[in-house]
């Protein structure tokens, strides 16, 4: 193995619950390249369980960019600097040598830290239990193009899929707004013909469990787009803002 | 009526609430605008456009009342909206990197909000106080001269100036962030938009700027 290595100095936030005060912590480490920032970080806990410290406190599962879970802020990134970069998929390649690179958790009321990096993301999980859903029977299998779709709908669809809901969008936004996140939930199902049945009720019961989980408003400065590991449009916002305000004017349910 | 108040309660019924009270201070600001292009037309020309208003008084009071209640339903949600936010978000990075996510217009629509209600209470309690209680001068076009007296004094003029500046900062972000609120986003025509919203919102700036600017230069 050549010694490319480079040196970083790193300032991790480290926190022992919910309502301890957290600060940051400081290592000169020295790194391969080739690694993911969330390998550094199992090499620093290596070290710090063979001098018998705790170790630091971070999310990860997939390691593939795909499951949402890692989420860390690098120099008030959330997931690093790269655009359309998960964390995992963070090489310490593009950092120079001798940086200094601040590590925190993602930073909302709504995301209340648990420890060290991770946060509290339940608010994520009470908005989908909302109306994240289609509720009906699947039955067995059905004929393939037994609904038709159009192919714009259905790429849109999956374009608003791509959410892993990770929060990034709530770390990056200055008001901690889950717009991106609750309207590509809601996207993926007003795009798809399954989704129509449930499409106003859905809108409604989601934004409204949004609003009670402490998630600010959205100021539309796309920081959320900007930061988003899967590149998820404020698109999606306007048309969750369409939908809701139908909803509100046109459904002939009064409740919502 | 609980179906509304969810409504306007709701982040997003705020949010359209804040829209639509600036769309329409938006298509206000476009006739104040034409009206104060009177003045380069001449003194004649801009007395006669008051004194036109004076004749449709009762009009203008019913307009200057609703136009009071965008303003502040504006104002209030906006402080609403503001504080709300500042409880969801308490907690700063070490590093700020709004600077590369988004840009300054509409990170800063509270600032810039905020100067320009002083500016407004600053410019209500001089002109339109003047214009509509204070007394006239004993000129040929009293109207022009309170005006022209006015921009004048320098510092009266720099503040316009440079509040018009912060009026185009709350422009630029406001018209297009008004569509996006709306739902209105579509890539046929979003950058179009953004476009002609920051075009609206310099011509705004400089327009209005341009008269105390005139009359500071010496302009007759």
């Amino acid at each position: 193995m050549s010694d490319n290595h480079i040196t970083l100095k790193l300032k991790i936030w480290r926190q022992e619950n919910k309502n301890a005060k957290g600060h940051f912590d400081e290592f000169n480490q020295k790194v391969s390249p080739d690694s993911s920032i969330l390998e550094m970080l199992d090499e620093v806990n290596n070290k710090l369980e063979a001098e018998g410290k705790i170790p630091i406190a971070f999310e990860s599962d997939c390691r593939e960019g795909i499951c949402g879970t890692c989420g860390l802020a690098v120099n008030g990134h959330p997931h690093g600097p790269l655009p359309k970069t998960a964390t995992c998929q963070l090489h310490m390649r593009n950092f120079k040598d001798g940086e200094t690179l601040y590590i925190e958790p993602f930073r909302a009321a709504a995301f209340q830290v648990i420890k060290d990096l991770i946060v509290d993301r339940s608010g994520f999980d009470k908005i989908q239990q909302a109306g994240g859903y289609t509720s009906f029977n699947t039955g067995s299998a059905p004929d393939a193009n037994a609904i038709p779709i159009s192919k714009t709908n259905a790429d849109l669809s999956l374009d608003a899929a791509e959410c892993i809901g990770c929060g990034a969008c709530v770390a990056a936004c200055k008001n901690s707004s889950a717009m991106l996140f609750v309207s590509a939930k809601v996207s993926q199902f007003a795009l798809l013909p399954q989704g129509q049945p449930e499409r106003y009720d859905r809108v409604q019961a989601m934004v409204k469990v949004m609003d009670e989980n402490f998630f600010g408003s959205c100021t539309n400065t796309y920081a959320c787009e900007a930061e988003c590991p899967k590149g998820i449009s404020v698109s999606n916002i306007a048309r969750m803002n369409r939908d809701y305000f139908k909803a509100k004017l046109c459904e002939e349910k009064v409740e919502g | 009526m609980s179906w509304f108040t969810d409504f306007t309660n709701s982040s997003l019924g705020k949010k359209f609430i804040m829209a639509l009270t600036g769309t329409l201070l938006m298509l206000f600001l476009i006739v104040h605008f034409i009206g104060n292009m009177m003045l380069y037309f001449g003194p004649a020309a801009f007395q006669k456009y008051v004194e036109t208003l004076e004749t449709v008084k009762p009009l203008v009071r019913v307009i200057e009342i609703i136009l009071a209640l965008i303003f502040i339903f504006h104002i209030y949600n906006g402080v609403r909206l503001w504080w709300q936010n500042k409880k969801a978000d308490p907690a700063k990075y070490a590093v700020n990197a709004s600077r590369e996510n988004s840009d300054v217009f509409s990170r800063s629509m509270a600032i810039t909000g905020s100067v320009i209600f002083l500016f407004l209470a600053f410019h209500l309690s001089t002109f339109w106080a003047t214009f509509n209680f204070g007394t006239h001068p004993e000129t040929e076009y009293p109207f022009y001269t309170i005006v022209s007296d006015w921009f004048r004094v320098p510092y009266y003029s720099i503040i316009y100036i440079v509040s018009m500046g912060f009026l185009g900062f709350h422009l630029n972000h406001a018209f297009q962030s008004a569509f996006q609120t709306f739902g209105l986003n579509h890539k046929k025509y979003t950058p179009l938009i953004k476009k002609i919203g920051t075009v609206y919102a310099v011509i705004m700036a400089l327009g209005f700027a341009s008269i105390p600017f005139y009359f500071l230069m010496g302009g007759k």
